[in-house]
C-alpha cells in the first residue's frame, strides 16, 4: 500500500512540478524536508521518552491491569457471545487499553492475537454453538470480529502524544490545547461505532 | 457553546499534570522504584522514535515535493466547489483521504498543514484533532483480517467509515468553535 502511495506522491509532484517550472523549488523541498524530519524526531524523542517512561510506571504499579479489570463490563456489553474465560477476551481488552493509553506498538500484536483467537472461536462454534451463536461460514467475519475491528478503528485515545509533539515543533502557542477537543471527538466517533455495532450485532446473526 | 470550549481548554491544561501526578503517586504508593521504571520506559520510547525516523524522512520528502510542485494547492482548489457544499475545508481533503490508508503518510500531510497555515489556525487545529480521532481503516482491516484469514468482512467497512465520518465532522466542528 505505502509503496504505491509513496511512489505516486513523488512521481506526481515531480511531473506536475516540471510542467509548471517548479523544479528548483522541488529540489530544495526534498533536501529541506529530509533535514526537517530529523529535527522533528529530536522533538518527538523527548516527548515520547517522557510518555513511555510514565506509562512504564503505570504498568509496573498496576494501573494498566486495574484499568483492564474495570472495562470488563464494557467488553461483556460489546461481545455478548464471547464466553467469560475465553482467550480472545484477554487480547481484546489489552488491545483496547493499549490504544487508549497511546501504546500503539503494544496494541497491534494484541489485536492480531485477538483475531486469531476469534478465528478459533469460530472453529469451536462449528462443533457446537458457543455463547448462543453458530459458526460463521469459512472466510467470513464473525460478529465479534466486525465489532472488534470497528471499535479499534474508532480509535479511542486519551492523549494524542505525537500530535502534541508535532505541534510544539511547529511553534504552537499551546500544543496541549487539542487534548480535550480530541478526546471529545474520539468519544463521539467511538459512540457512533458502539451504536452501529450494537444495532448490527442485534440483528439476526448471519 | 462558548463555555463548553472553555471547559475543554481547561481540561486540556489539566490533563497532563494530573496524569503525571496520578501515575507517580500511584507508583510510590505501590512501592515501585518509580525513577528506574521511568528511565527504562523512556529508553523504549527513544527506540520507537528511532524506528520511525526513516519512514518520516521518506514521507516528509514526498509531501514536501508534492507541496513545492503546487499540486496540493491545485487539488484543494479543484475540490473547492465540492467541499463548499458540505462546509468542509478543501485544504484538509488530501489529509482526510490519505489518513484512511497510511498513518505515516497522513502525518506528513498534517505537518504540511501546520507549516502552511500554522498549528493554531483553524486548519491546524482541525488537522490536529482529526489525526487523534481517526484510524488507518484500510491498513488495519487488511492486516487484521489477513491474520484471521477472512475474505468477507461484512459490515466492518460501513462501521469503520461511519466512525471516521463522525470523527472528521467533529474535528472541523470543534476546531471551528476553538477559533
Amino acid at each position: 500500500m505505502l509503496n504505491y502511495l509513496w511512489g505516486a506522491m513523488l512521481l506526481l509532484g515531480i511531473i506536475y512540478g516540471a510542467f509548471h517550472g517548479r523544479l528548483p523549488e522541488i529540489t530544495s523541498a526534498a533536501i529541506d524536508s529530509a533535514k526537517e524530519a530529523v529535527a522533528l524526531c529530536v522533538t518527538m524523542a523527548g516527548v515520547m521518552a517522557l510518555w513511555v517512561g510514565l506509562m512504564e510506571i503505570a504498568q509496573k504499579s498496576g494501573i494498566i491491569s486495574r484499568a483492564t479489570r474495570k472495562i470488563q463490563p464494557f467488553i461483556s456489553f460489546m461481545f455478548p457471545g464471547l464466553p467469560k474465560g475465553h482467550r480472545a477476551r484477554e487480547y481484546i481488552t489489552t488491545n483496547i487499553i493499549a490504544n487508549v493509553f497511546g501504546l500503539g506498538w503494544a496494541a497491534t500484536p494484541a489485536g492480531l492475537k485477538a483475531m486469531e483467537e476469534l478465528k478459533k472461536l469460530e472453529e469451536e462454534r462449528k462443533r457446537c454453538p458457543v455463547g448462543g451463536r453458530k459458526a460463521a461460514p469459512k472466510g467470513t467475519a464473525s460478529n465479534e470480529m466486525c465489532t472488534f475491528l470497528i471499535l479499534n478503528i474508532s480509535s479511542l485515545q486519551l492523549i494524542p502524544v505525537s500530535i502534541i509533539a508535532y505541534r510544539s515543533q511547529y511553534g504552537s502557542v499551546n500544543p496541549a490545547a487539542v487534548i480535550a477537543p480530541s478526546l471529545a471527538a474520539t468519544l463521539l466517533s467511538a459512540a457512533a461505532a458502539i451504536v452501529f455495532c450494537k444495532v448490527m450485532d442485534g440483528r439476526k446473526s448471519l | 457553546m462558548k463555555t463548553v470550549i472553555q471547559i475543554l481548554l481547561y481540561l486540556s491544561d489539566m490533563l497532563v499534570p494530573f496524569l503525571i501526578l496520578y501515575v507517580v503517586a500511584h507508583g510510590l504508593l505501590a512501592r515501585r522504584p518509580v525513577y528506574d521504571d521511568f528511565v527504562k520506559g523512556a529508553k523504549d520510547g527513544l527506540k520507537t522514535v528511532l524506528q520511525i525516523l526513516p519512514t518520516l524522512v521518506g514521507l516528509m520528502v514526498a509531501v514536501g515535493v508534492l507541496r513545492a510542485s503546487g499540486f496540493l494547492d491545485f487539488l484543494s482548489q479543484a475540490l473547492h466547489p465540492l467541499t463548499e457544499l458540505v462546509h468542509f475545508p478543501s485544504e484538509l481533503v488530501p489529509l482526510t483521504i490519505v489518513r484512511m490508508f497510511s498513518a505515516s503518510a497522513a502525518t506528513g500531510l498534517a505537518l504540511d498543514v501546520f507549516k502552511e497555515y500554522g498549528t493554531d489556525s483553524y486548519l491546524g487545529l482541525a488537522a490536529s484533532i482529526l489525526m487523534g480521532c481517526t484510524e488507518t481503516i484500510f491498513y488495519t482491516m487488511s492486516i487484521y483480517f489477513m491474520t484471521a484469514k477472512v475474505k468477507k468482512t461484512r459490515y466492518t467497512l460501513a462501521g469503520a467509515l461511519l466512525a471516521t465520518l463522525v470523527g472528521v465532522a467533529a474535528s472541523t466542528w470543534l476546531a471551528g468553535m476553538m477559533k
